[in-house]
């Protein structure tokens, strides 16, 4: 075991995978001498050549759209979008030609490409600095989309992303980046969870909450103020978005009655309405009470000195968690007194 | 990138297990030659503050007598001074981030001077000088910084478009304005400021089809300044980046970014050909940038410092006042009331956005729409009632706000 923080994780996962297999290869703005802005290319130019850790030209649809043709080449591209909201100019080489290309071809191409994302808020930075766009690319069919919350997971997710065979958005919480946590970076990864399952990481029997990424640990520290009130919440790491792991989720929700959805993308249309609702299919007559979501607003993610009410921090999931147990909370200004226009 | 041969295998044999920036600057170079010399931009004025002919430009800088030159060199000075308090309240925790614009103060006062009052510009985020000479006020330059709001002044007050984060997206806003000039039947013109990096952005050369297409009065003036992030321009382009504009149909000039006579003549020109229907033209101001990209970046990790000698030794404030020197013109009055001018608006600057507020709690759902949105008002109003369940109530809130407000917080933006 070695203790590592999640952005060294995911450094340590990409070597990795470069010394691996001589078809890795990165690609993305400033990630050579620089190492990335977030340093999470750090060393991997100068240890595997210009020709494996690529700086690109300043041109996103260019990144994604000559990935493409590298991986019909043999290759696996493993590409970084520098922040969130800078994956837009390349949304249509993502969603119009990574994501169909295998089914277009009857099978007969496979693309795997990694697309890294640096995610989320809660850092203090500038406009577009802090999106939240995964919603967008579990949309889309083609696609998977994982996020990692741990270093070990950060570790063990990138190398399985890079090893799948399908295109994979690999959403890193960057506001996270610098936690620390052991890694078992020897053991191989065949032994590892699968890149596709959610894992429970608290126990709990009277809520569950679900979150990914960068929630993860806001979420934990909720099942801990919770048990001090005497609630005992079960914390489910998503680790997939697309696609879910409803078994695991269902499991959950059977046992405790309850579900609450966290997330800091907005709500319309976000992750949490997927998982209320897949669950509410699956669960009807095991919950009581309807699912809650807890997300950012409906508004484009705001200046650095608002971002602490637009985030879900651990008063505003307790709120929630209140609600799905039918207690006191916003509930009333939720179900009660509709605005009419 | 050019020559990727899977047959190969891709290890470069006898890579280096670590290298310095400069074994760094030299891989790139292999693939990506960079253009750093300006020997072929034109000019009006040399590195020594020296008038050089050019018989293209010589035109367009008639007007600029001794009184205007003075003018031009006041404007860089203070701007100088402004960019260097955006750095100093940054590094006290007053900005969340600065993009310093040291270097290039001749490519954004020469160019902007040269705008008339109905011109509209849309610009990046590095472009402070040019929204000072537009008149924003004084924490229309800080307030994104601070992170209290989006943008900074009201674009219709001072005709230009809030900074733009989205590399290159305003080249297509400014040909899109040109377009409505051109419907109106007016003779303004729009302007469109972008680095070097962003020539590689697709909006960049989709902008530069439709002006062509359209002959939009438009101007692409490209800033030059060497470095996108840690990405050399020659990344970006193995020619000068004003080779590209002519294969869309599209005149260009390449001047020297660091003449602030060059800049504006070249300027002047570009605007004469665009309200005379002459349409698009494409400036290239070669210059660098001194500083960090922002004051989150580390240059020394990727940049010859040689390079940084070497234009230091084409400061464009300095050449001004040699030549005003020259002229007669650099009195000891003259230099006194330069430098009374930047310590006001440095003074105001810091004042100003020391005295910004931070925004209310609910004006978190302000102005998403123009008009009301059921959704968004049963979100804030969900989100008003949970504010209601803490005390103290709003007002105390609102002064604990005033408290923390002294320390931004920089979080690694770029
Ligand atoms: C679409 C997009 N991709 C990436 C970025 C991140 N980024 C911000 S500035 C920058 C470099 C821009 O270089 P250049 O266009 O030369 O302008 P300069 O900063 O040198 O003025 C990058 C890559 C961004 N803001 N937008």
């Amino acid at each position: 075991m070695t203790v590592m923080t999640l952005g060294g994780a995911i450094n340590a996962g990409l070597r990795a995978a470069l010394a691996g297999d001589e078809k890795v290869m990165l690609m993305g703005e400033d990630i050579g001498a620089l190492g990335g802005v977030y340093r999470i290319t750090d060393k991997l130019q100068a240890e595997f050549g210009p020709r494996r850790v690529v700086d690109t030209p300043l041109a996103e649809a260019g990144i994604l759209g000559t990935a493409v043709g590298l991986a019909f080449r043999g290759y696996r591209p493993v590409v970084e979008i520098q922040f969130d909201g800078f994956i837009y100019p390349a949304f249509d080489q993502i969603v119009s030609q990574v994501s169909r290309m295998h089914a277009r071809t009857e099978g007969a191409v496979t693309l795997p490409i990694t697309i890294r994302v640096p995610f989320g808020g809660g850092i203090g930075s500038a406009e577009h600095h802090s999106e939240s766009p995964e919603a967008y690319f579990a949309h889309t069919p083609g696609l998977r989309v994982i996020s990692p919350s741990t270093p070990q997971d950060a570790f063990t997710m990138i190398q399985q992303a890079i090893a799948c065979s399908d295109p994979v958005l690999f959403f890193e919480p960057k506001r996270r980046y610098h936690v620390k946590g052991e890694v078992d970076i020897d053991r191989p990864l065949a032994d590892a969870a699968p890149m596709g399952g959610a894992h429970v990481v608290v126990p709990g029997t009277d809520v569950t909450l679900v979150a990914y990424g960068p929630l993860v640990a806001t979420a934990r520290d909720a099942a801990t103020a919770a048990l001090a009130e005497g609630v005992s919440i079960e914390v489910v790491d998503l680790r997939s978005l697309a696609p879910l792991d409803l078994e695991t989720l269902a499991a959950s929700v059977q046992k405790t009655g309850r579900l609450v959805i966290t997330h800091e993308a907005s709500g319309a249309g976000g992750l949490g309405a997927e998982v209320a609702a897949s669950i509410t299919e699956r669960c009807f007559e095991y919950l009581e009470h309807a699912p809650v979501r807890v997300t950012g607003f409906g508004v484009p993610y705001p200046p650095a000195k608002l971002e602490r009410h637009y985030l879900p921090d651990l008063d505003r999931i307790m709120d929630g968690v209140d609600r799905a147990l039918g207690r006191f909370g916003s509930e009333t200004a939720v179900l009660g007194s509709e605005v009419t226009r | 990138m050019a020559d990727q041969n899977p047959e190969s295998g891709s290890t470069e044999p006898g890579s280096p297990a670590a290298s310095s920036p400069e074994q760094d600057a030299a891989t790139r170079a292999d693939t990506a030659p960079a253009i750093a010399d300006d020997e072929t931009a034109a000019r009006l004025l040399n590195a020594a503050g020296e008038r050089v002919p050019n018989a293209e430009l010589e035109p367009w800088a008639s007007e600029l007598d001794a009184e205007a030159i003075g003018g031009l060199y006041r404007d860089m000075v203070v701007v100088r001074r402004l960019d260097a308090e955006g750095i100093a309240l940054q590094r006290q925790g007053q900005l969340g981030l600065w993009p310093p614009l040291l270097g290039q103060e001749a490519a954004q006062i020469g160019s902007a001077r040269a705008l008339r009052a109905d011109d509209f510009v849309f610009s990046s985020y590095r472009e402070m000088a040019v929204a000072w000479v537009r008149g924003a006020r004084p924490e229309g330059l800080t307030r994104a910084w601070r992170g209290i709001s989006a943008s900074g002044w009201d674009p219709f007050t001072v005709n230009m478009a809030p900074m733009q984060v989205i590399i290159g997206a305003q080249s297509l806003h400014a040909t899109g304005y040109a377009l409505g000039i051109q419907n109106d039947g007016a003779d303004a013109v729009a302007v469109a400021y972008f680095g070097d990096g962003a020539t590689s952005e697709g909006d960049v050369n989709e902008a530069m089809v439709f002006a062509a297409s359209f002959q939009a009065p438009v101007i692409f003036f490209c800033q030059n300044n060497h470095w996108a992030i840690s990405e050399p321009v020659g990344l970006q382009a193995h020619r000068a980046i004003s080779d590209r504009a002519p294969g869309f149909g599209i005149p260009s000039m390449r001047v020297d970014g660091n003449d602030v006579l060059a800049v504006f003549a070249a300027m002047r020109s570009a605007l004469d050909r665009a309200r005379n229907g002459g349409g698009p033209t494409f400036i290239e101001a070669v210059t660098y940038r001194m500083g960090p990209h922002t004051t989150a970046d580390d240059p020394t990790r990727y940049r010859d410092p040689a390079e940084l000698e070497l234009w230091a030794g084409r400061d464009p404030i300095r050449r001004v006042e040699a030549l005003l020197r020259g002229m007669g013109a650099f009195t000891p009055e003259f230099e006194q009331q330069v430098a009374d001018a930047a310590d006001t608006a440095a003074a105001e600057l810091r004042a100003v956005t020391i005295a910004l507020k931070d925004p209310a709690p609910l004006s978190v759902f302000d102005h998403v729409y123009a008009e009301p949105h059921t959704a968004l008002e049963r979100e804030r109003e969900q989100y008003r009632v949970y504010l209601e369940q803490f005390e103290p109530p709003e007002g105390a809130v609102q002064a604990a706000d005033d408290a923390e407000s002294t320390s931004a917080d920089n979080g690694g933006a770029r």
